[in-house]
């Protein structure tokens, strides 16, 4: 790994203790763009894959979850290992460079040594330094969920992003809340992307045939490479399906067999999935679809050090929010692979000079809402996240909000996974706020719901994350809830997981005939309304000055 | 898994059952209409062997009032052997009834696909009837969801 053990050592015992400013130069000292980007290259091949950068353009503090459930074949397997036992798995030394990337131990210490990571101009670093090595070895490859979820994506409709990826020569993406963006939209920026938009799984709902194009055929390095892309299977379940009318997805599985099949026909001697699927549905589908050499997984945001061998097929879980840049070098002969070499680069900001071009290319388009951006709303003194199967601070914070200033008993929060994290004594700027609620459907709508009703949609969004067969499951966490407490058995069949759903005001069950008021936010209906979910959180805390929200224990796991 | 679900699995374990203000389930409907009946009444209460018949379905429906489904079965679909007809139930609408598909040699192959409606999660049951009167069954599960939460 990254990290020497001195070094990891030493500074392990002085996070907790050296001043931030002090420590951080520290890091920047030992830990060099150098060693992050050491790599003995092999082979004939370089797949460069970075995936689910959420319209980060900046360098960010990400915690990564502490609770990540695996279920039926899953249970137990990466990347349902966090914390302590990721450490342990990987034989990563706690307090390192590597843990605190990749989990959530000691996150604020850490932080405060490591710093900030990711950002566009640095993983313009990362790429180029690997393209000067590689030359035309190298395919780089964006797994989607790229061109929403800040402000400057969701102002420009996507075209920060889609501008800045360009100085980035990508050779191929697939997308999930790109589709959010409509498809009159979706359609107008890959009509201008200059490389393709793939999704082998996504047909018009008319004549049935393919929207996108399936698959690309490149040579790196005398090997010709499918690349076959596969949007997110349920995106028009999970996100507005009134926005994208015209397209049915799903995983079509034997479409896509019969595009590896062709892949191979015309002469592929590599093929590349570039998914959107999720990690655990890519470890199903790869027992299911043979021919597939290497998985480039996204959509679950898991961040992995290493590939996971599937039968042949090699899967590669890159994280997300620019974090991390994976790096796979392989030996490619006879159509087959016959080595390879793989490395999760962190892309840590203060070690990773910023690239100029890109630099300034993010500076222009930030450049008219900046100041906007940065202005402070008010303080947090605990660790704000939103990672974790079932809640984080800065979800309770945001439901918090909700109740308030929507006067409502109940709220709930849409489970998404992405969105940035804030140390205790940091000021929430607006960007913090955009960071976690910036999408095309922010209504925060104010509905009566029966007791009963709740319930069904606790067990349904439940059952979209631990039914026991990842094809059923879409993805997301668990839908976050405020004003109300629940036990959820994991192993229990489909509406039958949540239990003892408790009113927190009175401390009395939840009665299944009552009505309820219920707000919340990001409702897949047409025409929800209400204020959009970012005013109603900023008014919030700015009425608040400081929030401090603390680890809260109103949902009760058992079963995992 | 960590150390803080096992903790909370122990806590909670003990007292889980002792509270339910809501009944059994209310997600999955487990075959509460005439479903059974009709499969006896199609097969003459021979039991139907599973295999031959591939269902096409989405694992979850994009939209429950129109779902794609495609019902193929295997058969050289010749005058010594063809699939006769095909049933094809909902075990949890109102009425189990989907369709039922007439084929004949001359059909040349036994396929068959429609937009059918699902009131909710349920198994959509095929059942084929060969020409030498011996049956077939395939099912598969297809979630309709309320919507809202990936990502």
């Amino acid at each position: 790994m990254i990290s020497r053990r001195d070094f990891v050592q030493l500074a392990a015992a002085t996070a907790a203790l050296v001043p931030a400013g002090w420590s951080r130069a520290f890091a920047q000292q030992r830990l060099t763009q150098n060693e992050l980007l050491d790599f003995p290259s092999l082979g004939n091949v370089t797949l460069v894959h970075v995936a689910d950068i959420h319209g980060q353009l900046l360098p960010l503090l990400f915690r990564e979850p502490s609770i990540n459930i695996g279920v039926g074949e899953a249970k137990g397997l990466v990347p349902h290992v966090t914390g302590r036992a990721l450490l342990d798995l990987y034989k990563i030394p706690p307090g390192s460079t590597a843990a605190y990337a990749l989990t959530s131990e000691d996150f604020s210490a850490l932080a405060k040594s490591y710093g900030r990571i990711g950002g566009l101009d640095r993983i313009a670093t990362v790429l180029k330094s690997i393209r000067s090595e590689r030359g035309d070895r190298v395919a780089f490859l964006d797994g989607g969920d790229t061109w929403q979820n800040s402000y400057t994506s969701l102002q420009s409709k996507g075209q920060d992003m889609v501008d800045c990826m360009a100085l980035l020569k990508p050779d191929a993406m697939t997308g999930h809340w790109e589709f959010t963006l409509g498809t009159e939209r979706v359609k107008e920026l890959v009509g201008k992307l200059g490389f393709p938009f793939l999704a082998q799984n996504i047909r018009d709902t008319e004549w049935n045939e393919p929207a996108f194009k399936p698959m690309t055929m490149i040579e790196r390095g005398g090997v010709k490479i499918a690349v076959i892309g596969q949007a997110f299977p349920y995106t028009p379940i999970a996100n507005p399906r009134w926005m994208m009318p015209d397209w049915s997805f799903g995983i079509r599985e034997e479409d896509l067999a019969a595009s590896v099949e062709k892949a191979r026909r015309d002469g592929a001697g590599l093929v590349v999935l570039l998914s959107h699927n999720g990690f655990d549905v890519d470890r199903k589908l790869a027992t299911r679809v043979r021919g597939i050499d290497v998985i480039l997984t996204a959509h679950t945001h898991d961040a992995l050090p290493d590939v996971v061998k599937v039968g042949k097929t090699l899967l590669v879980a890159s994280g997300s929010h620019g974090k991390f840049v994976s790096r796979l070098d392989l030996d490619v002969r006879d159509g087959e692979v016959k080595a390879f070499r793989f490395k999760l680069i962190p892309v840590f900001a203060d070690a990773i000079a910023p690239d100029a071009e890109m630099a300034a290319k993010i500076k222009a388009v930030r450049a008219p809402h900046e100041a906007m951006l940065k202005e402070t709303v008010g303080r947090t003194d605990t660790l704000l996240y939103r990672r974790g199967n079932f809640n984080g601070t800065l979800d309770d914070l945001i439901c918090e909000a909700i109740v308030a200033e929507r006067d409502a008993e109940i709220a709930l929060s849409p489970g998404f996974r992405w969105g940035n994290s804030l140390l205790p004594g940091q000021e929430i700027t607006r960007e913090d706020i955009y960071n976690a609620t910036a999408i095309t459907y922010p209504a925060t709508y104010r509905v009566t719901m029966s007791g009963a009703r709740l319930k069904e949609v606790l067990e349904d969004v439940a059952d979209n994350l631990f039914n026991p067969d990842p094809y059923y499951q879409q993805g997301g966490d668990m839908v976050r809830v405020g004003g109300v407490s629940y036990t959820i058995d994991i192993a229990n069949p489909m509406g039958n997981r949540i239990s003892d759903l408790t009113l927190r005001a009175t401390g009395k069950p939840l009665e299944a005939g009552r009505d309820y008021t219920v707000a919340g936010w990001a409702s897949v209906a047409e025409g929800a309304e209400g204020p959009p979910i970012w005013d109603v959180v900023m008014n919030h805390i700015g009425k608040q000055g400081v929030v401090a929200p603390r680890e809260s224990s109103h949902v009760r796991v058992v079963g995992g | 898994m960590t150390m803080f679900n096992r903790r909370q699995a122990l806590v909670v374990g003990a007292g889980a059952a002792a509270m339910a203000a809501f009944g059994a389930s209310t997600g999955t409907a487990f075959a509460a209409n005439d479903s059974e009946e009709q499969i006896k009444k199609f097969t003459g209460g021979k039991t139907a062997a599973q295999g031959r018949i591939k269902l096409d379905l989405p694992e979850i429906a994009e939209n429950g009032n129109t779902v794609p489904m495609t019902v193929t079965v295997e058969s050289p679909m010749t005058e010594q052997s063809y699939v006769a007809s095909v049933l094809i139930l909902a075990d949890g609408n109102p009425r189990a009834g989907v369709a039922t598909f007439h084929f004949s040699p001359a059909s040349g192959v036994a396929e068959a696909n429609t937009r059918i409606r699902l009131a909710s999660t349920q198994n959509i049951v095929a059942v084929a009837k060969m020409n030498d009167g011996s049956f077939f069954t395939a099912s598969k599960q297809v979630k309709v969801t309320i919507g809202g939460c990936g990502g």
